[in-house]
C-alpha cells in the first residue's frame, strides 16, 4: 500500500472520519515490519490497539441455578397461614360433644343389674390391688435382711 | 431457557463485556467479578430477554452503567485517602522501567483519558462496533462519538509523540 494512502488514512483516523474498515487498514499496515520511518511512532498504538482483544473472560461463570424464594411469596404464604388461622378460630363453636359422651357409656335398666356389675368391677379392681400388694411383699424381705447386717 | 442455551447466548460477547469493564476498571480482579454480576444481572431476566433485539448491546450499556457505578462509589469512599496522599508526584523507579514498554504506555494513556473517552476508544478502535451501534449503547448522537472519539486519539498521539521525542532513552 502506497505511503501518501496510508498518510491520509492516519489524518482522517484522528479526524474520527475512518471507516471500520480502513481503521483495520491501518492496524494491518502497522502490524507489518516495514512501517515507514516517521511513522514508527504509531506502531505501538496500532498494535496495542490489534492485540487488546485478545484477552478473554476466562473464569467460570457460576450461574444461581434457582431464583431465591422472592419475599412476596413468603408473604402470601404467612397471610394464608395467618387467615386460615383467623377463620377457624372464629368459627370454633364448643361442640356439644360432652354431653353425649357421657350418656355412650351405657346404663342399667334395672338398679340389682348395675349393683351386680359394680360390684364386679370393684372386685376386679380390689383383686389387682392385692396382686399389686402381694408382690411388694418380697420387698419386706429384703428390709429384714439389711436390718440383720446393718444393725443400729 | 436454561443454563446450556444462556451460556451459548452470551458467549460471543461476554469477553467484550471483561474488557469493557477492564477499561474502566483496570483491575482484572474487578473487571471479573462485575462481568460476573453483570451476567448474572442478565441471567435474572433471562425470561424478559427475548424483547430486545440486541442481547450484546444491552449488555454492553449494562456493562458501562455498572462500572460507572463502581467507580463513583469507590471515589466517594476514596475520597479521605486522595487529601492525605503526599507522597511523591515522580514515576518510581520501576515505574519508568515499566515505561519502557511502550504498550503499557499506550495503556496508561488510554487509561488516563475521561471515562466516556475510555469507553468510546474500547467500543471503536478494540472491539470495533461502528457508530450507530456506540450511539445505541451509550445514548448519544454520532456525532458528539466522532467529536469524543477524535479529541481521544488526538491526546494519545500528543502523550505518545511526547514520550517519543523526550521519553524512552
Amino acid at each position: 500500500m502506497e505511503l501518501a494512502r496510508i498518510e491520509e488514512l492516519i489524518k482522517k483516523y484522528f479526524q474520527g472520519e475512518t471507516t471500520l474498515a480502513e481503521e483495520k487498514q491501518l492496524k494491518q499496515y502497522f502490524s507489518t515490519e516495514t512501517v515507514a520511518a516517521h511513522l514508527e511512532h504509531y506502531k505501538p498504538l496500532f498494535n496495542y490497539l490489534t492485540v487488546n482483544d485478545k484477552e478473554l473472560f476466562n473464569k467460570e461463570l457460576s450461574l444461581p441455578s434457582k431464583k431465591r424464594f422472592s419475599v412476596a411469596w413468603i408473604a402470601i404464604a404467612a397471610s394464608l397461614v395467618f387467615f386460615g388461622g383467623l377463620f377457624a378460630y372464629l368459627n370454633y363453636k364448643p361442640s356439644p360433644a360432652p354431653a353425649q359422651v357421657v350418656s355412650d357409656l351405657g346404663s342399667f335398666d334395672s338398679p340389682e343389674e348395675a349393683f351386680e356389675e359394680t360390684q364386679k368391677a370393684l372386685a376386679l379392681l380390689s383383686e389387682n390391688v392385692n396382686e399389686g400388694v402381694e408382690s411388694i411383699a418380697y420387698l419386706k424381705e429384703y428390709e429384714k435382711s439389711k436390718q440383720l447386717i446393718f444393725k443400729k | 431457557m436454561n443454563q446450556n442455551e444462556f451460556i451459548h447466548l452470551i458467549e460471543p460477547f461476554k469477553d467484550k463485556v471483561f474488557r469493557l469493564a477492564k477499561r474502566l476498571l483496570v483491575s482484572s480482579e474487578e473487571a471479573q467479578d462485575a462481568t460476573q454480576d453483570i451476567l448474572v444481572k442478565l441471567w435474572d431476566k433471562k425470561n424478559g430477554l427475548e424483547q430486545y433485539n440486541n442481547l450484546e448491546a444491552l449488555a454492553m450499556t449494562m456493562t458501562k452503567n455498572y462500572c460507572l457505578d463502581q467507580l463513583k462509589s469507590k471515589r466517594a469512599s476514596n475520597l479521605k485517602i486522595v487529601h492525605t496522599n503526599f507522597t511523591d508526584r515522580e514515576a518510581g523507579l520501576d515505574q519508568k522501567m515499566e515505561d519502557q514498554d511502550s504498550w503499557s504506555w499506550v495503556e496508561k494513556i488510554i487509561n488516563d483519558l475521561p471515562e466516556q473517552q475510555k469507553l468510546i476508544i474500547q467500543m471503536r478502535d478494540i472491539e470495533q462496533y461502528d457508530f450507530e451501534e456506540i450511539a445505541k449503547m451509550l445514548d448519544m448522537n454520532e456525532t458528539a462519538i466522532r467529536v469524543a472519539l477524535s479529541r481521544a486519539r488526538k491526546t494519545i498521539r500528543e502523550k505518545m509523540t511526547k514520550t517519543h521525542q523526550y521519553g524512552i532513552s
